[in-house]
């Protein structure tokens, strides 16, 4: 049956201790990395929107993987529970009623919302501690907890409003990992081996985009014309990628953005302020330095001390 | 009648040299604890603007404790610094010979102060310097708390922390340009430092470069034996 055909292989038992290392970094927050000698396949989780039926076994199975718990919160009238992301749920389905203009129809748009795995990625822009955020060649985004000091730098530099920072003593910056630890040894995300209808799939980026141009094609048979996939190219193209029946407008999936990018406000702090700021402080620096060496030192001179003396009226005449 | 740059304190002793009182125990305790404050903020600072300088980080115990007193070190120099504002915001109001003072600043800078007009306890670059930091003081303060995520980040939007971070790092900048300059000039001008140290000066110092505050301390009748 057309759809299943990703059912993922099975773990390599061989090595069960394979993990991504320093070797497979492209990008390494606040530091910098050696051109990879062997690059990983890219990979890719894609969403089908249109398939996803809400039971949040997603949600559950990325608890329960990656050993977190959710306190039991409070009914708000609506679907979405948590009502948000937090430190601990790193993906939750968002839940939108939109009536179709063109159909009058009322449309249960159901969005699996949480971290995007950019190809340039805003959180790793913006980090300030060496190493708490990496991207490995797969394109991978992940989170390196002891590197991390908590400064909330990377909810600034993501695009998609994602990293949620813990409460604790030493907060600390959560996300999805793309379950990088179960792709390490060949295996898919939890959300996508929990997923009943297969509408979370995993694979590498280009079998995802051939899966997606199927589906696309068959939401357009079904008269959703503006259907297609959200690979949004502002921030380089994304690891996670959503098939939308309303591909036109994104936002109407609980305000997806329709043309994400690094806000160009952190596009100047990480870029020109960074060299602008430490040139100036050496310029003011250097200029004294100069002025000193140019100009010697502004000393009293001992007509001053006269001058004031008769001044007080307590010089010797 | 007490001239408006005539701080509580100021006074002259006569002697051999004539030494003139102008910071008093409080001032200096309270310039002392701001410039401590502001070294701190600017060495926590800067290892989180610029990656080659994530290192300083270590001198506060590293990143998690760097992040997490930063704020508090900007409160005590917030509260300090207004103690200086509210001693010494008078003496620095602006006045019409600043003008010709700053005009010629060429002169000032090749050590021609015969053709300056007298100044009063403040030329027109330290009131330019003090100004500059209480400005920069409140600018650091307000965008500090609305990117102070620990307490505040429920206060503030995403859009906002970061049009706060970048005038914060471009504030921070300003603030340690305006501080090399205040300190080159303690260094520059010899006989300045004391004035914070020991809270005097010689008169012959007064004389040279704060003429109108040493005639006015004369003329007030602000001499001590």
């Amino acid at each position: 049956m057309a759809g299943f055909e990703f059912e993922l292989p099975n773990p390599n038992t061989n090595d069960p201790k394979t993990v991504f290392g320093e070797a497979d970094l492209v990008r390494r927050s606040a530091s910098s990395v050696p051109e990879p000698a062997k690059r990983l396949t890219p990979v890719a989780k894609l969403i089908d929107v249109s398939k996803c039926i809400g039971c949040k076994a997603c949600q559950s199975a990325c608890l329960e993987w990656n050993d977190m718990r959710e306190p039991v919160g409070i009914n708000r009238g609506v679907y979405d529970n948590p009502e948000d992301l937090t430190p601990n749920m790193f993906t939750l389905m968002r839940f939108t009623e939109w009536v179709n203009p063109e159909t009058q129809n009322l449309e249960w748009l159901i969005r699996k919302d949480g971290c995007m795995h950019c190809e340039d990625p805003g959180c790793l822009k913006a980090c300030p501690a060496p190493g708490a955020i990496v991207q490995y060649s797969n394109g991978i985004v992940d989170f390196v907890h002891e590197n991390c000091i908590g400064c909330g730098y990377c909810v600034k530099g993501c695009p998609f409003n994602i990293p949620r920072i813990s409460k604790a003593d030493e907060p600390k910056a959560y996300k999805c990992t793309l379950c990088s630890d179960r792709v390490a040894v060949g295996q898919g995300p939890a959300c996508a081996k929990a997923c009943p209808t297969h509408a979370i799939v995993f694979g590498t980026k280009d079998e995802m985009k051939k899966h997606a141009e199927g589906r696309i094609k068959d939401l357009k048979s079904r008269g959703y014309s503006n259907a297609g996939l959200y690979d949004p190219p502002g921030v380089g193209g994304t690891h996670v990628m959503y098939v939308l029946h309303h591909a036109d407008k994104p936002e109407i999936y609980a305000n997806l953005p329709n043309n994400p990018r690094i806000s160009p406000l952190v596009e100047i702090w990480k870029g020109a302020a960074k060299y602008v700021g430490l040139a100036a402080m050496a310029l003011f620096a250097a200029v004294g330095v100069v002025h000193y060496a140019v100009e010697g030192a502004n000393v009293v001179k001992p007509e001053d001390e006269k001058a004031a003396e008769k001044l007080t009226g307590s010089g010797r005449r | 009648m007490t001239a408006y740059d005539v701080e509580p304190g100021d006074a002259v002793h006569p002697g051999d040299p004539v030494k003139v009182d102008r910071y008093t125990g409080g001032a200096r305790i309270n310039h002392w604890i701001t410039a401590i404050s502001l070294i701190l903020l600017a060495l926590s600072g800067l290892s989180l603007f610029h990656p080659s300088l994530f290192f300083l980080t270590g001198l506060f115990g590293g990143g998690q404790t760097t992040r997490a007193i930063h704020p508090w070190i900007g409160v005590v120099l917030f509260f300090s610094f207004s103690g200086m504002f509210i001693r010494f915001w008078k003496a620095n109001l602006w006045v019409a010979e600043d003008g010709t003072w700053l005009a010629r600043i060429k002169d000032v800078l090749t050590g021609h102060e015969e053709k300056l007009p007298e100044v009063g306890k403040y030329n027109a670059g330290q009131k330019a310097v003090f100004w500059g930091m209480t400005l920069l003081i409140l600018t650091l303060i307000v965008t500090g708390v609305g990117i102070w995520d620990v307490y505040f980040a429920s206060f503030t939007s995403i859009e906002t922390k970061r049009i706060s971070v970048l005038i914060h790092s471009g504030a921070a900048v300003a603030i340690i340009c305006i501080w090399i300059v205040h300190v080159y000039a303690a260094i520059w001008v010899k006989g300045t430092i004391g004035a914070m140290t020991r809270g005097q000066v010689t008169g012959g110092w007064a004389w040279r470069h704060h003429r109108k505050w040493l005639k006015e301390l004369i003329g007030g009748m602000v001499v001590k034996p």
